[in-house]
């Protein structure tokens, strides 16, 4: 074929020319046609199309009118258009976007007549049996049938005839409920389900109209990843019971954040309204969690709203803990740890805390001269997708950040220092201690004890000191993940109470021991730290960006990812 | 070879050819292998056997026979697509689910004639180079199973199937393989997909062309019954020979299934193209009922364009371009679909002026309904909406609009679902109500227009102030 292309792009061996709504662009060889739709910024609605699924290509709402330059007579030369391109002949038979694949000089047209039609007849086929449920239904306000019902939809009903009743309100788990009348059969459940976490409990039965998602007959939806369904049903038939008629959806704020159940740092966004948490959702990042994240992960904000929260910073008198102000607080504090020198002075910090946090800890260790500073190592199960078992999600920020090679290995011998008496002030950051065997025998051999935690535990209990701080939700900050990844915390609602910001108790504490100057700008406090840790070097807050960024190399993969990745490989899905 | 003499009253008509249905309905003949050897049976496959496979893709192809299943697909071209360099194991499947409604002569060469299917079938295999093979029996059939089973014993018994048929390279498995009653297992991917043990919802095309996707992945071929039978005589004769049957481009016989209202209904084997609608429906199956006129014909199975008596049709182009009317319709596959409806599987439907054809259409739309798989938007909200507007013309509370909703839900469905029962629920209601609009008038009502028609609405409705 000799096409004579002047101010038409030649194909390479990578990219091909497609014309996307009479625009020429070039994709990658293999794009489907919905990806090349999209770089060209040409929506296509759809609702069994996932880039990280199989496409079954079942529902028909990409369908486009495509088009491919005809084959010349033998002897005979392509007809060219202006622009040097082969002339397009358009099928009379729309295609699915999602699951073809682009070709050199193929067309497509997503604003036809041909094209919209098909989206509006889709609608109404969509529209005929579903439930008149949007003020009953969790899903309103990010509903796709909403949504497309507005821009693609015919705007009235012809429909005279009776629906199709099907189960409704069914228990398919312990956190999710499933409306048969709702669904539209997409297959995504069903295919995450089967595809990303190995648990094909879910399925369809009955046949034509009548066919229904339905649950194994003897096994629930209960995996760890249940509530991503949730996710990406597009439509109200998979509902969260956490999430069940609590809030709608355009009320809330989303604040983008990290999750710190473990190590591994998904990616979320935290959804919320006055100062009260209402659900979490993954984020994506093809770098660190994909789309998805972990049930526990999604709902441990709940312990935030713990009967246990501690509210006000208090201080021991007799046996009983006595509320009292912070400027006391933070006085008593500095008072009580300066009585003591260097190696007489130990810290215990926490994985959980922000890098920041654990700097301005580093100053604070720095201005006591003690070198007795460790975190807790706390590991448990991981599994073979997202969870990592390291339950902490700081633990490389420890490590550069506190100088510690191998955070938890000075726990033991700052017990044994304690017990001997060569220790007898002690600073616990966030962490209850007594799982270490930090119980009431060790430390009462303290002189000094003081605390921060967000819960009251026991070792807030021998306290003599107790300063509530604040949870993940509540602070601004940057933390390195598991596969050494930083990455940027943001605040969703205010600390309960009189609680603060760990960051903001820190500083007057170094301000109270040691006059140190008070830092307002958290972006100002992070230049400072990445000035003297060497991982950090160069970095500015703001320039971390929503996705984060790489700054160590660990070695660890990503079991889940790297699953992903194979399938790309394998054309199953986009990515 | 002696000419074979029939049972008395089932003799063929003097129009037919038969050729496939040779032995149907054929005195002192049974279905054992005994009978078929001894009438020349499996010779064709010992001649095919000392061709190379190519040379038999090749006779086919020459042949122009075409699939007897209601594609109408050139056969030999089907053959071809198997990927040059494949490596995977080839599957050869022998479509027997017949279901599409006004079809019945698979089950004739199933349970009369199956050596000839299994000759056909081996026959084929050695062309297509597929070691397994399978026959994808419809679960209405179980005799027909276990005849189909018991002549594979019998053909593994003379070394004509498995290992070393007839002492040579060739190894050929066939097995049965019972559907449970679904037409959508007639569709060859859902055919698969059932085969595989899931499901039968139907791949996409592309990229699940059977050729090349098939069966676990791998390149199969599926034929209908009728056609496999029809490579066996193709082989016998040489595809010069057998395109000489027939008229050029619709080669070969075919059995035509006439059903409906008219004195002789039954199973007919003709030359494709040489027999007309009139000469089908008035000679050789005796013509209408008496008193009645002819109304309309549905030519090849349920699923087909209906065509109305009294149209005039125009077909050929240039010079050869002519006006006909339904009766001068030669029964092939071109000049069907030039009239707009299709020669599909040879089920011929005959409905006199006694039949209304709201009730023929609802009838229809029923069995889509009930069988779409479900898979897709259009064809499963779609039938079923059709079936219950049709059911609400039948039964008087029918509303002006709803001929216009039909054809427009038939629009929205055809060329728009992944396989091919998207078309076949919808051209019959685009066909009957574009061609026989006054029917489907005199079902509806102004007067319904806005009744409350279910008892929610109403229920709603006496709360609404008007």
């Amino acid at each position: 074929m000799n096409l004579l292309m002047s101010p038409a792009n030649k194909q390479t061996e990578d990219l091909v020319n497609v014309q996307v709504d009479g625009h020429w662009i070039q994709v990658k060889r293999g794009t489907r046609m919905i990806e090349a739709c999209k770089q060209a910024s040409a929506e296509v609605p759809h609702y069994c199309y996932h880039p990280k699924l199989s496409s079954p290509g079942n529902c028909r709402m990409c369908l486009v009118e495509m088009g491919m330059p005809p084959r010349p007579a033998p002897g005979q030369e392509a007809e060219l258009d202006n622009d040097g391109h082969a002339k397009i002949s358009w099928m009379p038979r729309p295609v699915i976007a999602c699951a073809n694949t682009v070709t050199e000089g193929m067309g497509i047209r997503t604003q036809s007549t041909l094209a919209k039609e098909c989206r509006e007849g889709v609608m109404e086929f969509l529209l005929i049996n579903h439930p008149l449920d949007c003020p009953i239904c969790d899903q309103a306000g990010e509903c796709t049938l909403q949504e497309y019902s507005v821009e693609h939809g015919k705007g009235e009903s012809r429909f005279l005839e009776n629906k199709v009743k099907k189960p409704k309100n069914v228990d398919i788990g312990p956190r999710i409920r499933l409306d048969d009348e709702r669904c539209v059969l997409c297959s995504r459940c069903v295919r995450f389900t089967q595809e990303i976490v190995d648990d094909d409990v879910l399925g369809f039965v009955d046949r034509g109209s009548h066919n229904v998602l339905t649950i194994h007959p003897d096994k629930p939806l209960a995996n760890n990843y249940s509530l991503n369904t949730v996710d990406i049903c597009p439509v109200g038939a998979l509902t969260s019971n956490d999430f069940r008629f609590k809030m709608r959806v355009w009320f809330m704020r989303e604040t983008k954040s990290i999750c710190n159940g473990c190590a591994r740092g998904c990616n979320i966004l935290i959804s919320s309204r006055e100062n009260k948490i209402y659900r979490q959702t993954p984020r994506e990042n093809n770098e660190v969690n994909s789309s998805w994240m972990c049930d526990s992960g999604r709902l441990n904000y709940h312990l935030l709203e713990s009967d246990a929260r501690l509210t006000d910073p208090m201080m021991k008198k007799g046996k009983s803990h006595e509320t009292v102000d912070w400027p006391q607080a933070i006085r008593s504090t500095a008072e009580g740890l300066l009585k003591y020198k260097g190696d007489e002075v130990a810290i215990i910090a926490s994985a959980r805390m922000t890098n920041e946090e654990l700097y301005l800890v580093r100053v604070l260790a720095d201005t006591l001269e003690t070198k007795n500073v460790d975190t807790l190592k706390c590991h448990g199960e991981g599994d073979d997708y997202l969870n990592h078992k390291d339950r902490r999600p700081n633990t490389n920020g420890a490590k550069a950040i506190l100088k510690l090679r191998s955070p938890g290995s000075r726990v033991n011998s700052i017990k044994k220092g304690i017990e001997s008496g060569s220790i007898k002030a002690l600073f616990v950051y966030g962490e209850n201690i007594e799982s270490k065997g930090f119980d009431d025998r060790v430390l009462s051999k303290l002189k000094f004890l003081v605390s921060s935690h967000i819960l009251a535990n026991p070792t807030a209990k021998l306290s003599d000191i107790v300063l509530p701080g604040a949870s993940y939700a509540e602070k601004r900050g940057s933390m390195i993940n598991a596969t050494g990844r930083l990455q940027l915390l943001n605040k969703a609602i205010e600390p309960p109470g009189n609680s603060r910001d760990d960051w903001e108790i820190l500083q007057d504490l170094n301000r109270a021991m040691d006059g140190k100057d008070f830092i307002y700008e958290l972006a100002d406090l992070f230049s400072e730290m990445a000035s003297i840790v060497p991982v950090l070097k160069g970095l500015t807050l703001s320039g971390i960006g929503e996705k984060g960024a790489s700054v160590i190399e660990t070695g660890e993969t990503i079991p889940l990812l790297e699953r992903e990745a194979q399938r790309v490989n394998q054309g199953l899905i986009v990515g | 070879m002696e000419a074979p003499k029939y049972i008395k009253g089932k003799e063929p008509h003097k129009s037919e050819y038969r050729m496939i249905f040779r032995n149907v309905d054929r005195r002192g003949w049974d279905a054992s292998i005994k009978s078929y050897i001894a009438d020349g049976g499996y010779r064709d496959l010992k001649k095919a056997l000392k061709m190379k496979p190519q040379e038999v893709t090749d006779e086919v192809k020459t042949s122009g026979l075409r699939g007897r299943g209601g594609a109408g697909f050139p056969t030999g071209v089907k053959w071809g697509f198997i990927p040059p360099n494949n490596k995977k194991p080839v599957y050869l499947i022998c479509n027997a689910d017949e279901s599409e409604p006004g079809t019945f002569k698979d089950r004739y060469i199933v349970h009369q004639d199956p050596h000839q299917l299994i000759e056909g079938m081996l026959i084929s295999c050695y062309a297509v180079g597929a070691k397994v093979a399978y026959i994808y029996i419809r679960e209405e059939f179980p005799e027909g199973a276990k005849i189909l089973e018991g002549a594979i014993e019998e053909a593994r018994k003379k070394n004509l199937l498995g290992k070393k048929i007839l002492g040579g390279k060739f190894n050929c498995e066939i097995y049965v393989h019972r559907g449970a009653g679904a037409y959508i297992c007639g569709e060859e991917t859902g055919l698969i997909e059932s085969l595989e043990g899931k499901r039968p919802y139907p791949r996409i095309k592309p990229p699940y062309f059977p050729a090349a996707l098939g069966l676990y992945m791998c390149p199969t071929i599926v034929n209908n019954v009728e056609s496999l039978c029809h490579v066996k005589h193709i082989i016998a004769m040489g595809g010069r020979e057998y395109a000489k049957i027939g008229t050029p481009r619709n080669t070969g016989t075919r059995i035509l299934c006439v059903s409906g209202d008219v004195i002789r209904p039954g199973y007919f084997e003709v030359e494709v193209g040489k027999i007309t609608m009139g000469e089908l429906i008035n000679d050789v199956c005796g013509g209408l009922r008496k008193g009645r006129k002819l109304k309309g014909v549905i030519p090849g199975g349920s699923s087909a364009k209906v065509l109305r008596a009294g149209e005039k049709y125009t077909i050929g182009t240039g010079e050869s371009e002519r006006t006909i009317g339904i009766n001068e319709i030669p029964m092939d596959f071109d000049t069907l679909a030039a009239c707009g409806s299709m020669a599909g599987s040879g089920g011929v439907i005959v409905m006199d002026d006694s039949r209304d054809m709201t009730w023929i259409l609802n009838n229809i739309n029923t069995f889509y309904a009930h069988e779409s798989c479900g898979q897709c938007t259009p064809c499963r909200e779609g039938s079923l909406w059709m079936k219950k507007i049709t059911d609400r013309m039948v039964s008087g509370a029918g509303v002006p609009s709803d001929l216009k909703t039909l054809t427009s839900v038939g629009d929205n469905i055809a060329g728009r679902t992944i396989c091919a029962f998207g078309e076949a629920c919808a051209w019959p209601t685009q066909s009957f109500v574009a061609k026989f609009p006054e029917d489907f008038k005199k079902h509806t009502s102004r007067r319904n227009a806005g009744k409350e028609l279910n008892p929610e609405s109403k229920a709603a409705a006496a709360g609404l102030k008007r």
